[in-house]
């Protein structure tokens, strides 16, 4: 609960009008895209502009009042979801595009855009931004700078973080700093703006970013191997990289995943085999025919039963889009689906993946795998019911393993979707006691009061670990 | 407002009844948000979005949050035209889990005395008796035709009314006369060559006040080779009563349908009404609870077909030349056919086959026309915004005519022409009345 005093304070600043502590409204933000947390806020809050996220951070600062940032509450790792309660901050006030610079190849965009509109304005000016989460239609440039989020073209184009260059920050204290900018060279003191990106709102608030854009390749095609053995498959990623050739995008879907996708999307995806490589190239169209005629041949030489490619626009666009419902399809199966995006070096992906099926039969629990392959970054997706509490403990045993079997790899807990408040009982075993005493020092230089998305990232206790490989 | 103790009932009653399942078969992805036309007129309210709702829905049945007048607030202003069904990849049935709701708050509710007294009028008086709904629609024509409109619109007693409902009493098409109402055939032949037997949904507005529209639709399946038959003893479809909480009173409707049209063996059961064709098709649900009445109301809702489908099935456009004088079309999704009778493509296939017709899709022709059943009396202002939104994309496309597939559409379409001033140059008609216009007999 927020004091009469806080209340009157925040009031002051954002205007009855964009101070909300209604049940209703606190309620509709207590839970983000990540199944199990839920929490209420004490009130929302929708700032106007960086002075107003300044004032209301200073307020917060002095009387210890935890502010959780959210753009559409997509997160996938509890991130957003107000687990100390405190306000959370919403954007749709400031979600302007302020500017498209053709000279600088940069574009300024205000926290609250949604990224696929962005993506269609730089578009419009034949300039590409290329990290596409499968949520763009619906999250905030604002939220996957605070994830770094990734997408189906990470593999050649890289994450959010790669594009971000430029940020305006309200730190915890209320001042507002400006890291970068339209450089393509910087080195003046400390890289903060890469520091931001990925914090998870737990160093400050991002009120504006400048982006680095890309000229728009000239053509893309796009493909699907179809395989009746996922080793054959995760076999043929490794090799594709190996033979010095970097897709856009090389996405894995298992049999289940497909067979759900194709049930919501009815697209004509082939539900009879085990699994599918979506593969997809640009460039000039020379090197893009080249690029596509040896992924078969080397898809063909491992086993792949046969190669598509897609033949027209409309029908790439629809296997893209179809792909990025994945998650959300596996809900038909069962009520609750629990993802993780354990990921590995690229030369173990097969690896990665046998593990993840024998820890599926070794827990009895049922786990769907799709993902991104090529980027060694894989989504396990248990498919299971929240309410059935001996299934649950069995599915947390399984991740676990997934975890560990990931780190033994030499990979990490997550690559693209944060630590948030789920997987930070697991940091530890990547970055081990020291990374998280590293970690915590920098928290606590820029918000000695814990009151930027408390409980994120940091967990209280660390969970024991068993090992379980040999 | 409701008292403590009906927030109470409405709780216990929401953990009883709601289907816990389907909410929790909502995992929150958000793929639905850019499609609700609620969260996008209200400033991405999430509170005003089908995820938001199924989170309240949920928390009410929870026990987290009573169901105060804010939830009642977020509920009641959701159109329910289920455009986030399709885009929905966990499948979850929304509009199901709202119609429960509503039913739920509705019933336990006590409603001030003027509201119970129209509701009652309008639910159980006047929509079940089709007679009514036929002296109803002959008084509207008394007071169009004996002069009576003319001194209202000159005295200005009109503008006492609300604005849109002094607007909206300017569109509603003229009434037939009542004794045409009265006698409708009950069968009729195909022309050329019988191909399918169909029966014919009447529908109790579209019977009376869209007696043309019907005429219009018989001919059409009569020219597509369907021999027809139009059930004496079918009733409204119950979507009114459905969609404002009145249950019991849909059930009885449907049970009336479900007899009325499964005596005759026919094919197809045609509609020509979108929202009529999605609550028809939404019997088996609606009954699901009732085993003697499951299968039969698979049985109908299985030979449901909109008249733009069945045309289509029976390639009606490429046997019979469809002409018409130069001029643009544009066409407005009915949600409810394209959302849960999932027709979309067949009325633009349609439109597209009449010569001289410059068929121009407007952006976000899926999106709801605010029209919404009593919506856009009840809920006036979302309403209004809606339809202004609506009124931008169909003026960029310069169309004279804006073709529907539903009469509510229909009416909220010539509605925002009205309020754009735009009635010399463009109208809206029922794809029905377009097609027969162009069949060049």
């Amino acid at each position: 609960m927020l004091t009469k005093q806080v209340k009157q304070l925040l009031l002051a600043i954002v205007g009855q009008e964009n101070y909300d502590d209604s049940k209703v409204e606190c309620l509709v933000h207590s839970y983000d895209a990540t199944p199990g947390f839920q929490a209420l806020p004490d009130a929302v809050i929708k700032p106007g502009s960086t002075a107003e996220v300044a004032a209301i951070v200073k307020v917060c600062n002095e009387y210890n009042v935890p502010i959780v940032p959210r753009g559409s509450g997509t997160n996938l790792s509890g991130g957003t979801c107000p687990t100390e309660g405190g306000i959370v901050l919403l954007f749709n006030r400031m979600n302007s595009l302020l500017e498209i610079d053709e000279e600088n190849l940069t574009t300024t965009v205000q926290p609250g855009l949604i990224t696929l509109d962005l993506i269609s304005a730089v578009e419009e000016k034949g300039l590409f931004y290329p990290p596409d989460p499968s949520s763009m239609k619906i999250s905030t440039i604002g939220g996957n700078i605070n994830e770094n989020s990734g997408g189906l073209r990470g593999l050649k184009y890289g994450v959010t973080r790669d594009y971000v260059i430029g940020l305006e920050v309200v730190l915890p204290n209320g001042d507002i700093i400006r890291t970068g900018g339209k450089l393509a060279k910087d080195v003046a003191g400390y890289d903060l703006t890469k520091l931001f990106v990925g914090s998870e709102g737990t160093l400050g608030i991002v009120t504006e970013a400048t982006l680095k854009l890309i000229p728009m390749p000239e053509t893309t095609k796009t493909m699907l191997a179809l395989y009746q053995d996922l080793d054959a498959a995760a076999q043929s990623v490794a090799k594709i990289i190996s033979n010095k050739i970097i897709p856009v995008t090389l996405e894995f879907l298992d049999r289940p995943t497909l067979i759900v996708v194709e049930d919501f999307a009815k697209i004509g995806l082939p539900t009879n085999v085990e699994a599918v490589l979506l593969i997809e190239q640009d460039g000039p169209p020379e090197v893009v025919e080249r690029d596509m005629k040896r992924m078969a041949d080397i898809c063909l030489e491992e086993k792949a039963v046969s190669v598509e490619i897609a033949e027209t626009e409309s029908d790439a666009v629809a296997l893209k889009t179809a792909r990025r419902t994945a998650l959300s399809a596996l809900a038909r199966l069962k009520p609750t689906t629990i993802l993780e995006d354990a990921t590995v070096p690229r030369s173990e992906i097969a690896k990665m993946v046998r593990a993840i099926n024998e820890i599926a039969d070794k827990h009895n629990v049922d786990i769907c795998t799709f993902g991104h392959a090529g980027d060694g970054n894989l989504h396990p997706t248990c498919i299971t019911d929240a309410r059935d509490h001996e299934e649950m403990e069995r599915v947390e045993l399984a991740f676990a393993d997934i975890f560990a079997a990931a780190i033994d790899l030499g990979g990490t807990i997550t690559g693209e979707h944060g630590v948030g408040a789920m997987k930070a009982p697991y940091l530890e075993w990547k970055l081990k006691k020291e990374g998280i005493d590293a970690m915590r020092a920098i928290k606590q230089a820029f918000d000695p009061n814990n009151i930027m998305n408390p409980g994120k990232v940091f967990a209280k206790e660390t969970r024991k670990r068993v090992v379980v490989s040999s | 407002m409701t008292t403590v103790q009906e927030r109470e009932t409405i709780a216990i009653q929401f953990a009883e009844k709601m289907n816990e399942d389907e909410l929790l078969n909502c995992m929150r992805c958000g793929f639905c948000l850019p499609h609700c036309p609620t969260y996008i007129e209200s400033g991405l309210k999430e509170s005003h979005s089908p995820r938001g709702r199924i989170a309240l829905m949920k928390a009410v049945a929870d026990g987290v949050i009573e169901p105060d007048r804010d939830v009642e607030r977020s509920l009641s202003l959701c159109l329910g035209c289920r455009a986030c069904e399709p885009v929905c990849p966990s499948g979850v049935k929304y509009g199901h889990l709202l119609e429960e709701a509503r039913d739920i708050i509705h019933q336990n509710k006590k409603h001030s005395f003027p509201v119970k007294t129209i509701r009652k009028a309008v639910f159980s008086g006047l929509f079940p008796h089709q007679e009514r709904m036929q002296t109803m629609t002959s008084l509207l024509g008394f007071y169009q035709k004996s002069g009576l409109q003319y001194m209202a619109r000159k005295t200005g007693v009109l503008n006492m009314l609300p604005d849109n409902l002094a607007a909206m009493e300017k569109v509603l098409p003229k009434v037939p006369k009542k004794a045409e109402m009265k006698n409708r055939p009950t069968e009729l032949p195909a022309i050329g060559t019988p191909l399918k037997k169909v029966a014919f949904f009447s529908g109790c507005l579209m019977d009376t006040m869209f007696l043309e529209t019907n005429k219009a639709t018989l001919k059409l399946l009569q020219l597509a080779g369907c021999e027809i038959l139009i059930p004496k003893s079918q009733a409204c479809c119950g979507a009114l009563h459905g969609h404002s909480g009145e249950k019991a009173g849909a059930k009885q409707l449907a049970k009336r349908n479900i007899e009325a049209f499964e005596t005759e063996e026919v094919d197809y059961i045609i509609t020509n009404a979108g929202g009529c064709g999605a609550f028809l098709i939404d019997y088996d649900h609606l009954l699901q609870d009732e085993p003697e009445w499951h299968d039969r109301a698979i049985s109908f809702k299985n030979k449901l077909k909109d008249i733009s489908q069945i045309l289509v099935d029976l390639r009606f456009q490429e046997k019979v030349r469809l002409k018409l004088p130069a001029q643009t079309v544009t066409f407005q999704d009915s949600c409810h056919l394209r959302n849960v009778m999932n027709t979309s493509s067949a009325p633009r296939i349609l439109l597209q086959s009449i010569e001289g017709i410059d068929f121009r899709e407007m952006k976000d022709a899926d999106r709801c026309c605010g029209s919404a059943g009593i919506y856009n009396i009840v809920e006036s202002e979302m309403s209004m915004n809606i339809l202004d939104s609506k009124m931008e994309h169909t003026k960029s496309t310069q169309a004279d005519i804006v073709v529907t597939a539903n009469p509510g559409c229909l009416l909220q379409m010539q509605l925002g022409i009205e309020r754009e001033n735009l009635g010399e140059c463009t109208k809206a008609v029922h794809i029905a009345d377009l097609l027969i216009k162009a069949v060049a007999l």
